[in-house]
């Protein structure tokens, strides 16, 4: 019955903060709105030389194709590889695509022809992916141009298999989809993790904890009115992001809702009571913000949010497993991307639940009423 | 049950090599207004915080509404009020939500805290102020209102500590006729005070030098043991022997 009355206080003291409120309303349309249109790992607009030493239809529809495409953009059409090596050495352009003297020729006849593709790797990401796409469209254009002309290879009957990538859950590799989830989960971390650990040294700093330790009140209780307001905190980002993130890309979640808010709230918890210890061990606002930052930038880079865990050496994918926000961030990609359910997700559900119990038991231990 | 609101038996902190209260004993009888003095540093605060369950001691016992402040600490909580000597009530929270939130936590029930808050806020000539928020209140309204939440609940002892530093000599005066208020109704009061006025309004009084109860009796035996008009006289006789509140 006392916590009826902590709560109150509670919700009283944070809404009556401005600030607050006004950051839960904006932080998640600015986080849903700008950062999937600018942390995008999309290539786009590549700039690309031709030199084509044919100068016949095939090859000058096979440029056209290329810069017809969405990913590349021919800024030059120059005579030989030498001078469009000069284009990429300036910086003006990011590929150079050669086609061999009697491409169109050979095509016929011998129904395979050569290409080349050079592009600049000092971009990892973008020469990789740039002459990945450039292959794929140059597939595309062969197997176009046998369906028309009915240029077959007869001198050899293995056609070479074609790859074909598939991409599923995101079909069109859209990085915002990828990225939805990670910010909700990061926009919880930052705000549930935060808040709390500011929140019980903030009364020590300003004396009014030693008007509640003289008073009767149970730890449990205490604690209790101290998690509960941030719950409904991150449950009310969640949901607020979830419909930001319909209305303005409209994705919705593939997976089942209850599943989504029954990982957040076991999430919710360990992230809120992990604060409150920092806060029950802090002496000042200043000390529970710093050590609270540490955990939290190292939880962000070591939960895959922008880096894969596959990627990491085998001991720091080791030491992710004691990371909380790795476990949600999949638990939370799989639920909106894949619509898993429930019972794919349970070794995920298990590590939440028992850090979550650890730091409840320990944020209600560490909260001391004598000293 | 005794005839002892508190006991203290050789009550001791020490925080690393420094002893901050230094085996004091005394007793307060019920419905006494014991006067707790000494100078700055003497440890007062601290035997004060031992007393109400919030800082466990080093050594020796004590009990308070004969309940042991180290074991049945929130046992003691249940039965004392408390004003620390910083203002500690929530700025941002109003007058009538600062009484609603202790008269909660003490287990009243909604109906009894208004109508308990409503007489109090008349009481005090609050009643206007009432949805005001406490930090904009003037620092003499602060204390009396902290004054009074201390005692809201009607608990046996009540510890008060400086209640009234900074405070000007009208609202001073104001605010030990709430205390003897509370005294009437039974409550006992432990007051800790730098004013040798306020000295002379205790039933009792004890004065602290360096963590240990150097005197301790009624205002006026003090003053005739050491053959003084004031209790300002018997205070500084005593304090300036201080090695620890020099600085």
């Amino acid at each position: 019955m006392i916590l009826k009355y902590l709560l109150e206080k509670e919700f009283k003291q944070m809404l009556r903060n401005w600030i607050l409120p006004a950051v839960f309303l904006l932080l998640p349309i600015a986080m849903m709105n700008l950062v999937p249109r600018v942390a995008t790992q999309e290539v786009r607009g590549l700039k690309f030389c031709s030199v084509d030493n044919d100068r016949s239809t095939t090859s000058g529809k096979l440029m056209e194709k290329v810069a017809a495409s969405d990913f590349f953009d021919l800024i030059a059409i120059c005579t030989n590889y030498e001078e469009a090596l000069r284009h990429i050495e300036s910086g003006d352009a990011d590929a150079i695509l050669e086609i061999e003297p009697d491409f169109e020729h050979r095509l016929i006849s011998e129904g395979k022809a050569r290409v080349q593709i050079s592009s600049n790797a000092v971009n990892g990401v973008k020469g990789g992916l740039g002459s990945s796409y450039l292959t794929q469209i140059i597939n595309d254009f062969s197997k176009q141009l046998r369906n028309e002309h009915g240029i077959l290879n007869t001198h050899n009957v293995n056609i070479d298999p074609e790859v074909r990538q598939r991409y599923l859950y995101n079909v069109n590799l859209d990085y915002k989809i990828f990225m939805v989830p990670a910010l909700i989960a990061m926009m919880l971390v930052l705000i549930v993790g935060f808040l709390p650990a500011l929140n019980i040294v903030g009364e020590k700093e300003k004396g009014t904890i030693e008007q509640i330790n003289v008073t009767p009140i149970g730890r449990f209780d205490f604690i209790l009115s101290k998690l509960i307001p941030y719950w409904c905190v991150g449950i009310f980002i969640l949901s607020y992001s979830m419909l930001l993130a319909h209305l303005i890309w409209g994705f919705t979640p593939a997976g089942k809702l209850w599943v989504i808010y029954l990982f957040t709230t076991v999430f919710l918890l360990v992230i809120s009571s992990l604060g409150l210890i920092v806060s029950n061990y802090s002496s000042t606002i200043r000390q529970a913000a710093l050590v609270m930052f540490f955990f939290l930038v190292i939880f962000i880079l070591m939960s895959g949010l922008l880096t894969p865990i596959m990627s990491m050496p085998q001991w720091a994918q080791m030491l992710t497993q004691f990371n909380p926000l790795r476990h949600f961030i999949e638990a939370i990609r799989a639920l909106y991307l894949r619509g898993s359910n429930l019972t794919d997700l349970l070794p995920q559900l298990t590590y939440l639940g028992s850090f979550a119990t650890t730091t409840w038991l320990w944020a209600i231990i560490s909260y001391k009423k004598n000293t | 049950m005794s005839e002892y609101a508190i006991v203290a038996e050789g009550l001791t902190k020490t925080f690393g090599t420094f002893t901050a209260t230094d085996h004091i004993t005394f007793e307060v009888r019920k419905g006494e207004i014991f006067g707790f003095l000494g100078a700055n540093g003497a440890g007062k605060t601290t035997a004060m915080r031992m007393l109400c369950g919030l800082s466990r001691p080093s050594e020796g016992r004590a009990t308070v509404a004969g309940f042991d402040v180290e074991r049945e600490a929130e046992q003691v909580k249940r039965n004392i009020g408390y004003m620390s000597q910083k203002f500690s009530l929530y700025d941002d929270l109003t007058v009538e939500e600062n009484l609603r939130l202790f008269g909660g936590i003490y287990g009243m029930t909604s109906a009894d805290i208004k109508h308990k808050a409503n007489h109090l806020l008349s009481n005090l000539g609050l009643t206007d102020l009432r949805k005001a928020m406490v930090g904009r209140l003037p620092l003499g309204w602060k204390q009396k209102l902290a004054f009074s939440l201390s005692i809201f609940h009607n608990p046996k002892i009540v510890f008060l500590d400086e209640p009234t530093g900074g405070v000007d000599p009208v609202t001073r005066r104001q605010f030990w006729e709430l205390i003897y208020e509370a005294a009437d109704r039974g409550i006992t009061v432990f007051v800790t005070t730098h004013y040798m006025d306020e000295a002379e309004y205790c039933d009792r009084v004890s004065i602290m030098v360096d963590g240990k109860i150097e005197a301790l009796d009624t205002p006026s035996q003090l003053k005739k043991n050491f053959s003084v008009g004031t209790m300002y006289e018997v205070f500084y006789a005593l304090a300036r022997k201080a090695k620890r509140g020099a600085g």
